[in-house]
């Protein structure tokens, strides 16, 4: 096998999407454009979880991260109605340009996945090494019980404070 | 024991990182401050991972969930927080809000 189609490998070619697509994200000047790339990032660092031995971990990055915080981002974007902002920053007709770099990126990851589970000799090597849900299940439950309802109180505050700031001011007076 | 060096991992994290507070530093957004900070605290996610994964042990895995959840709140009320402020000052430039009354 070549040193490129092991492990290794496949986990540095994801870690340079990442950096780059980060980079992007930080260096953007259009928000839903650098939104677009903060979704790369985030499903790259899964790649690179997968390929830690992390695959509960990488299922949630892309649930909870790519799939909820994200598009709490895109609905937050598009209620800011940044009209005046997106025409100054974004040329209104540039075709393939502006979505080819996130798509680009994001092909090179599922190319990089399929070849992963469709390798089976990468496969086995991965199922040595990994720490499966279970572990996890058994030690958040078991000795980590405490930081759950900790962080459910986070999630409560978190909750309580986006509604607070959130409402409009002439309804409803004080808190 | 993952085959991927536990040094290569925190490198990769630690770009991450500098990345994202670069973001944080350089940018007047404030959105954009908080794509940063997603970036930041992902970074931190990608050491507690590799660090699991190295040792074989779940922890690493269970300090990502918190961290995951740690992220939830933060962007529910950071965003919250800008609604507030798009609709005070029309904008959100950091900037505006070094006055420090009202």
């Amino acid at each position: 096998m070549s040193r490129f189609a092991s492990i290794e490998g496949l986990f540095y070619l994801a870690a340079i999407i990442a950096i780059v697509a980060s980079l992007k994200v930080v260096t953007g000047k259009n928000t839903v454009h650098a939104l677009l790339y903060l979704v790369i990032s985030l499903l790259a660092v899964a790649v690179c979880f997968y390929l830690m031995g992390a695959p509960f971990a990488a299922g949630l990055e892309v649930i909870v991260y790519a799939g909820a915080i994200l598009v709490l981002f895109v609905f937050a974007v598009m209620m800011f109605g940044l009209g005046i902002d997106e025409m100054h920053n974004a040329p209104q007709s540039k075709g393939l340009s502006l979505w080819a770099g996130p798509a680009f990126l994001g092909s090179l990851l599922l190319v990089e996945l399929i070849f992963v589970i469709d390798n089976s000799e990468l496969a086995l090597q991965l199922n040595n090494q990994v720490v499966d849900a279970k572990q996890v299940g058994i030690l958040l439950y078991g000795p980590y019980l405490l930081a759950v309802e900790i962080s459910s109180f986070l999630l409560l505050a978190g909750l309580v404070a986006g509604y607070h700031y959130a409402k409009p001011e002439h309804r409803g007076g004080r808190l | 024991m993952t085959v991927i060096p536990l040094t290569h991992i925190l490198i990769l994290s630690s770009l991450l990182f500098i990345i994202g507070f670069v973001g944080v530093v350089v940018r007047r957004n404030t959105l954009f401050m908080l794509m940063s900070l997603e970036v930041m605290l992902n970074a931190v996610g990608i050491a507690f991972i590799g660090a699991g994964s190295v040792w074989q042990e779940a922890d690493g895995q269970i300090m990502f969930m918190l961290i995951l959840t740690l992220a939830a709140a933060e962007v529910a009320v950071g965003l919250a927080l800008l609604i507030r402020m798009q609709r005070r000052y029309r904008t959100l430039d950091i900037d505006v809000l070094n006055q420090m009354k009202g």
